[in-house]
């Protein structure tokens, strides 16, 4: 005890001086970042809050007509939006993930150095450039033209979304293929697999989470996209459960048709499309983050 | 391209460094059947000739070990027995290398039939992210084994083998990866002879290991002796004379005038000869610690 209490505390702190000022310029530079980030997300979230709840109601999201819009907000609501956008969003989805997830795992197992793929991997690059309203033009020019005025549907509009979400779901695939260890690959070939058995019983597995995190993560991007349903799904304002044939409508195109209209009713509807979008791609996210920690229950 | 380097390389040889031996010489004692043949091989990686000219036999039911500088190409060598090799894009090998008479790299052999009775264990543990029972389950089902009792016994084996079942029993349903680095050492070589291989190549399987994993891997490897042949590729020697009966040892040929390196096989024999009794000086200077 004696010898511990005549020895001077070690000063154990950052030296003083430039070393320091650096690491508090950092940090302060970092809050700062952060709050330039958070503060215009919490107005947006704040204002479609304030402006959408009061109209929200089990009516508003399930009422199948869309009301004119002089009506106040208390009459109809969203629901033929709330069914457009889901089943608009899940049959792109339907052609998008499980194309998008082929082609990277062709680009990540197979491709190799190939011309092919390098050169599938540009054009998604190029792709994931193109502006959504150019994808609505070219699915309006290639689908909807052809047929006339029955050419306007939910599934030409699903075509478009797919069209966006291709080069997203290939990308984030892709780099979680690419993630998964070279070290787990070559035990499994070790073993007498074949490239296909690699694949699908240790690569695809290893990368399920963030392949199905990815997937949603694009759901939800596709879902609040306005650009590429405008000139594919026409306007209605009942629901059209069928994709197929007839025109639809979607909680985007109705925001964007709705707060222009000088009638507080509709833009009052408008603001709780807003709010039920941002639940919607919300709901996604979520999911996300419960898939992800599911099926990497085995990673440690 | 490949051909003056190849001058190159028996040039230094024979002037600058005592003759090789390349011939077995009458061993301590008798070697089984040669289950692989090496004659001439040397490996490419793209333009780069990454091990020159080795000769060896490798005999059944021994541990032979393979030693030898870093660079020189032992593991090298030790991939291209059941062509893990093939898997690097540009990766060739030139020469002889048969398996039981066949030709490793003849026209109609299967790299999947190759590896499917010659396994490997490598350096670092790999096991899958899955349970501890599908990890072994996983050689067996590629192989077609769908029976739920064929696989559990199987697994129990094989476990029992690799000196881990005691450890593991109760909880095989968890994550191979929750293991320690020992343990998962031990479930990547359960793994492997849960497909019953005829060959196990294990490239330096105790370098990631503490000292007592590393004894339990050791006494595992002499038990596993029985059944399998074992190829091993170690950087510590104590290990080599305390597992293998023959020993190779590799070593960096350097082309000052030319700036290559490649990798040799400077002499094989008894592990006892190679340590005791060694015939090339370098054998003499690494074994002695007086080189790398
Ligand atoms: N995949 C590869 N591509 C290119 N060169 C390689 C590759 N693997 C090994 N090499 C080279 O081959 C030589 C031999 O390497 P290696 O067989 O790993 O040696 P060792 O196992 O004896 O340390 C080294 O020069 C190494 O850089
Ligand atoms: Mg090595």
């Amino acid at each position: 005890m004696a010898a511990v209490s005549t020895q001077r505390t070690a000063d154990l702190r950052e030296p003083s001086g430039w070393r320091r000022a650096k690491n508090r310029l950092a940090v302060g530079s970092m809050w700062f970042a952060l709050l330039c980030v958070l503060i215009p997300l919490g107005f947006v979230l704040a204002s479609v809050l304030v402006k959408g709840a009061s109209v929200i109601s089990w009516q508003f999201l399930t009422s199948s007509t869309i009301p004119p819009n002089v009506l106040p907000a208390n009459f109809g609501g969203m629901g033929a939006a709330v069914v457009g956008t889901l089943e608009i969003t899940a049959f792109a989805s339907v052609i998008a993930i499980p194309l998008g997830v082929l082609g990277a795992i062709y680009l990540s197992e197979y491709g190799g150095n190939r011309p092919l793929a390098r050169l599938i991997s540009f054009l998604s690059d190029v792709m994931t450039g193109v502006p959504s309203i150019v994808m609505g033009l070219f699915i309006f020019t290639v689908w909807v033209i052809p047929r006339g005025l029955s050419g306007y549907s939910g599934m030409a509009g699903s075509f478009a979304l797919a069209c966006l979400m291709l080069p997203i779901v290939i990308r984030s695939s892709y780099e979680i293929l690419r993630l998964v260890p070279d070290s787990l690959r070559q035990g499994s070939y070790a073993l007498g697999a074949t490239k296909s058995r690699v694949t699908l019983t240790v690569v695809l597995p290893a990368a399920a989470g963030g392949l199905v995190s990815g997937a949603l993560l694009a759901v939800a991007r596709a879902a609040g996209e306005t650009a590429p349903l405008l000139f594919t799904i026409g306007a209605v304002e009942a629901t059209n459960s069928n994709i197929f044939s007839g025109s639809n409508t979607a909680l985007s195109v109705q925001i964007f048709d709705n707060v222009l209209q000088p009638y507080t009713g509709a833009v009052d509807r408008g603001w709780g499309a807003a709010l039920t979008l941002i639940a919607i791609a919300f709901i996604f996210m979520i999911a996300a983050r419960l898939v992800t920690a599911r099926f990497n229950r085995y990673s440690r | 391209m490949e051909q003056p380097e190849q001058d190159v390389v028996t040039q230094t040889v024979s002037t600058h460094l005592p003759k090789l031996e390349t011939t077995v010489r009458a061993t301590s004692q008798t070697p089984g059947t040669a289950i692989f043949e090496v004659k001439n091989v040397s490996i490419y990686y793209g333009a780069f000739k990454a091990v020159t000219d080795v000769s060896l036999p490798i005999y059944e039911n021994e541990v032979t070990a393979f030693i030898g500088s870093s660079g020189s190409g032992k593991s090298t060598v030790l991939r291209a027995f059941n062509r893990m090799n093939d898997l690097v894009q540009g990766a060739r090998v030139d020469g002889e290398m048969t398996y039981r008479g066949a030709d490793l790299y003849g026209k109609d052999v299967s790299a999947t039939a190759v590896r499917r009775r010659i396994g490997m264990v490598f350096q670092k543990p790999n096991p899958f992210p899955k349970s501890i029972y599908d990890n072994v389950a996983y050689g067996p089902r590629i192989n077609g084994i769908r029976n739920k009792a064929r696989l559990d016994e199987i697994v129990e084996k094989s476990l029992r083998r690799a000196a881990l079942w005691d450890e593991v029993k109760n909880r095989l349903k968890q994550s191979g990866l929750a293991l320690s680095g020992g343990q998962a050492q031990r479930l990547c070589i359960a793994r492997t002879i849960a497909v019953e291989p005829d060959v196990v190549l294990m490239d330096e399987p105790a370098s990631a290991l503490d000292p007592i994993a590393t004894l339990a891997v050791e006494d595992l490897i002499r038990e596993l002796k029985q059944n399998y042949t074992i190829v091993i590729v170690t950087h510590n020697m104590q290990q080599a004379t305390r597992i293998s009966d023959r020993t190779a040892f590799f070593s960096v040929l350097t082309d000052s005038k030319n700036d290559t390196r490649t990798g040799v096989l400077v002499e094989h024999g008894p592990t006892q000869q190679i340590f005791e009794d060694p015939r090339d000086s370098r054998t003499q200077a690494y074994v002695t610690g007086r080189m790398g």
